[in-house]
């Protein structure tokens, strides 16, 4: 039997069911592995009172058969940029030191409900914007994967401790959010699933804002088993959140073992990008090898406008992020840096609160927004939009799902692309274009590059149709038999 | 009436457009469900949203959209299926999430119109350009301490309706009457109590100024956030003067937003940090266009009650009233359902002269508004049935009416309590007359020689004798009878 903090999902629910064990075991498990685990820097916030107290309650439930489902009683984390009740919520920003909500967000609400038990806050990217976790105002966190000579790498971002935390088997599942791959991205480079479900799916209510249209909540796991059993529990309609949409949640553990035999699998050709390693390409092939096997129907189809996604998002994300970003001002919460002047204590709040990415997302989306620049710029990458949108609608007449790499590399040394923003968006060339189309997506871990490093395949579908997702991931999950581990397990690597 | 300013280079005309912020009458804000009333203790009506914390999202108030609807159908406007809001970005201290979420492109309400009324008896129709929704800012107190400001909430959130006018206002006069006009719409409407004194309406005066019979604008300033009717008319008259001296010397207009100062008779410019914006409009993310439906908008149509102007209509053609008394009448909803309360089964235009001339009259003397009328329309509808079925004279229904005002009582009671009945009966009032002939012979001796002026002397006397309650009618018959028969 492995250790506790070592289980699935599904597996903790199996022993809790059998009494093999408590939650309370469980919490206690994982806040120790979270503690040996300290150099990842994963976390901001350790909730031990919260993880015991909840854990108790669970199994208080459980001995009275009234165990709430599949989640009652399993150790979560949860990504710094959802407002927690009572705990420190940061978002990784200077600007918000000190902010102790007095809610919870929609999403925590229902894992609370769901019998979830919090182990703590993880870090991320300030106000998640970052492909590397390296932005964050409480310092980098490590991928549990080391370098082929032992060297530290970045665990992709933006929320980079919610999937170390997962790949170092501190906890069996987490909380992300995804506004342009922030939860894809690191679980392809940290050798997790991460799935960002269709706009809409997820209330947004609660979450620190980014880019409102794109922001989506969503899971991570090991298994996409698990991952389906969050989404589960995470999803569903919320009349606080006006983008929530109206729908039932089906059941998508259920879903996911529903095989691919006759699926539709396409492969977008524009998703072949110069210097991508060749170890990239021959993984994405062998996962359409991996789908025909098991009956699928491999297509290529085209997505020409696929090159326009990522400037047309960072035109996009920057505008909403200025805009939802400005009521960081001091006046009402977190820090303030006094000033002779109101407009002084903004600038002083604000230049010493936000960091340098931050900074400069700012003032792009402040600069796109402006008279006389806002139709060349915010408009057309609104239309821009509408076709990348119009060029999945069409691939999903003759396909029932995407299958892309996850990102173009592996993970890469921390400090690395620091110097050159533009390569950093790189990371979310292939992440992007579900985010700006409001299409459901996951990354499955599927082989590892020369260097030992796992790699993640992409699967994305029409909205709301998370089921024939998973389905696919699951198939590939099936055939990759992704076993491998890395340096850090729990602490103990 | 045209309102011409005179200047050595000739006669100049005034061109206003007005920006009108009317708040919605609503129990909940725009996008939060926090309370909006008036007068609450600071910060006490405020949500997480009204306060912008990490991670709040709006939600569209449903009611603030039907009160906006209506009130475009009572503009007489088009609705727009279609609209959208959007955010305006700006820092202020009492602007909690760094925007104002408003419409911009796409208003919920389009082009209509509003007949206003003049003092010469003529109407006019001012164009309205868009109505659109906002939300409103917090309240800014810098009074309150020497070295800090203070920031209420309360109002942050709270629903506004902006309606701009198209620059069709010629004078002063029009704008106060347009503004009046438009408040007694919302007022009948129940979409805003049109309270100025509460800052429930406040308008923008857009004031140009140019020679008569030029086409075309010349350059106009704003004056912002006027709160009264009164100064409306007096800035514009103001900024008028103070722009056609400035053409007149050869200067230029500066395109800017002014303030109005009623102490000091002035407007000022406002330094131009506090103005000069980029707002960088974009749609808000967190809420969708919202889109009306056909049926929604006709349910809102037939709930509409009997405005203003139909009602002004309906006073004169079914009712015979004059146009004067009519405008008078219907100017608030309050006042017309008086009025039709009084004139129900009783001659309307004699209900009309005693709610506008005796009641308007007093309430106006003791500064008070008709709701809080010490008479009731039952009442001095009741008051009107004593004089018509000859209870009382017309000349003691004053009297009586001045009782009811001091006392509210019942005229019927009043009547009979102070023995106020007039006197029909012909044998009592014969023997009045009778007496006083006895007694004035001479007076008696001119009637008869013809001087008919004497009747109105013994008139006057048998009234003093029967302390005004004998019906002057029967008494003059009486006399003529005695005198001259």
């Amino acid at each position: 039997m492995s250790k506790l903090n070592e289980l699935t999902i599904a597996q903790a629910q199996d022993g809790l069911a059998a009494g093999d064990f408590t939650a309370v075991d469980l919490a206690e498990a994982s806040l120790a592995a979270a503690k040996a685990a300290k150099d990842l820097n994963a976390f901001i916030t350790l909730t031990p009172e919260i993880a015991r107290a909840r854990a108790a309650a669970s199994d208080a439930r459980r001995a009275k058969g009234e165990a709430l489902g599949p989640l009652d009683g399993v150790p979560v984390a949860v990504k710094d940029l959802f407002c927690t009740e009572g705990v420190l919520s940061t978002a990784a920003s200077h600007i918000l030191d000190g902010f102790v909500p007095t809610y919870e967000s929609t999403v925590g609400r229902n894992l609370i409900d769901a019998g979830a038990v919090m182990i703590g806050k993880t870090n991320l990217d300030e106000f998640a914007m970052g492909s590397s976790n390296m932005t964050s105002y409480y310092g980098p966190v490590k991928n549990p994967w080391a370098g082929p000579a032992g060297e530290d790498l970045v665990p992709g971002g933006s929320s980079g401790g919610s999937a170390a935390a997962v790949a170092a088997r501190i906890c069996p599942g987490s909380l992300g959010t995804d506004t342009g791959g922030s939860i894809r991205q690191p679980a392809s480079l940290c050798g997790i699933v991460g799935m960002k479900p269709t706009y809409g799916r997820c209330s947004r209510w609660g979450i620190v804002a980014f880019a409102s249209s794109l922001d989506q909540a969503g899971p991570f796991a090991r298994t996409v088993e698990d991952a389906a059993i969050l989404l589960g529990a995470m999803a569903g309609h919320d009349p606080k959140d006006s983008t929530s949409a109206p729908h039932e949640v089906p059941d998508f553990r259920a879903a996911a073992q529903g095989g691919v035999k006759g699926l539709k699998v396409g492969i977008p050709r524009e998703y072949t990008m110069d210097g991508m390693p060749s170890e990239i390409q021959a993984l994405w092939d062998q996962g359409a090898a991996w789908l025909k096997d098991q009956g699928a129907e491999i297509k290529e189809v085209s997505l020409p406008h696929t090159k326009y996604a990522l400037p047309a998002y960072y035109i996009v994300a920057p505008a909403e992020a200025s805009s939802n970003l400005a009521r960081y001002d001091g006046v009402r919460y977190g820090l303030r840096v006094d000033g002779d002047t109101l407009d002084d204590m903004y600038a002083n709040t604000r230049g010493e609160g936000f960091g340098a990415e931050v900074r400069r997302r700012v003032l792009i989306g402040t600069y796109v927004l402006s008279a006389g620049y806002y139709d060349a710029y915010y408009v057309k990458a609104q239309k821009v939009r509408t076709r990348i949108l119009e060029d999945f609608t069409k691939a999903f007449e003759d396909v029932d799902v995407l299958l892309t790499p996850t990102a173009p590399n592996a993970a890469f040394p921390i400090g690395a692309k620091m110097d050159d923003p533009i390569a950093m968006y790189l990371n979310d060339v292939f992440t992007v274009p579900a985010n700006l189309a409001g299409l459901p997506g996951i990354s499955v871990p599927a082989g590892l590059d020369k260097d030992g490093l796992p790699l993640g395949l992409q699967l994305v579908g029409r909205p709301f149709d998370e089921e024939t997702v998973l389905r696919a991931a699951k198939a590939i999950e099936d055939a990759a038999g992704f076993d491998a581990l890395p340096k850090y397990l729990g602490g103990q690597g | 009436m045209s309102y011409i300013i005179q200047g050595d280079t000739g006669d100049w005309e005034v061109v206003v457009g007005l920006e009108v912020h009317a708040q919605v009458t609503s129990q909940a804000k725009l996008f939060s469900g926090s309370p909006t009333a008036f007068g609450a203790g600071p910060n006490s009506q405020v949500s997480l949203v009204d306060a912008a914390m990490p991670g709040m999202l709006p939600v569209i108030n449903g009611y603030c959209i039907e009160q906006a609807v209506k009130t475009g159908l009572g503009l007489n406007a088009q609705i727009n299926k279609f609209s959208v809001f959007e955010r305006k970005n700006y820092f202020y201290a009492d602007l909690p999430q760094g925007y104002q979420i408003s419409q911009y492109l796409h208003p919920v309400v389009g082009e209509g119109i509003v007949t206003v009324d003049l003092a010469d008896g003529t109407t006019r129709d001012i164009g309205i350009e868009r109505l659109h929704m906002e939300q409103d800012a917090g309240k800014s107190m810098h009074d309150q301490d020497p070295t800090r400001s203070f920031i209420d909430l309360n109002r942050s959130g709270v629903c506004l309706m902006e309606i701009v006018t198209k620059p069709d206002i010629r004078s002063p006069e029009e704008a106060g009457a347009f503004v009046r006009k438009l408040r007694s719409i919302l007022r009948y409407l129940g979409t805003c109590d049109g309270n100025m004194e509460q800052g429930s309406m406040r308008a923008d005066v857009n004031v140009s100024v140019r020679k008569v019979g030029e086409d075309g604008y010349r350059t106009r300033a704003e004056i912002k956030n006027v709160n009264s009717v009164r100064f409306i008319m007096q800035a514009i008259e103001i900024e008028a003067e103070r722009q056609v001296e400035i053409h007149e010397n050869g200067g230029e207009i500066v395109q800017e937003t002014r303030l109005m100062d009623p102490v000091k008779g002035e407007t000022r410019s406002m330094r131009a940090k506090e103005f000069a914006h980029d707002y960088r409009y974009f749609p808000d993310p967190d809420l969708l266009p919202l889109e009306l439906t056909d049926d929604f908008i006709d349910g809102l149509r037939k709930t509409l009650p009997e405005l203003p102007d139909a009602k002004k209509q309906r006073f004169m053609d079914d009712m015979g009233l004059s146009a004067k008394d009519a405008t008078t009448l219907v100017a608030d909803r309050e006042s017309a359902d008086y009025f039709e309360a009084v004139a129900e089964g009783r001659d309307a235009k004699k209900a009309a002269n005693w709610v506008t001339n005796d009641l308007f009259g007093a309430l106006n003397k003791a500064g008070l508004d008709i709701t809080d009328s010490p008479i009731s329309a039952a009442h001095l509808g009741k008051l009107l049935t004593l004089i018509d079925d000859g209870t009382i004279s017309g000349k003691i229904a004053k009297d009586v009416f001045d009782i009811m005002w001091e006392t509210s009582g019942d005229p019927e009671k009043i009547v009979e309590e102070k023995g106020l009945k007039q006197i029909t009966d012909t044998g009592a009032i014969e023997a009045a007359v009778d007496e006083i002939i006895a007694a004035s012979p001479e007076q008696a001796d001119e009637v008869r020689q013809g001087n008919d002026k004497a009747i109105g002397w013994f008139v006057g006397q048998v009234m003093k004798a029967t302390q005004g309650k004998a019906n002057p009618q029967q008494v003059n018959q009486l006399l003529r009878e005695k005198l001259k028969g």
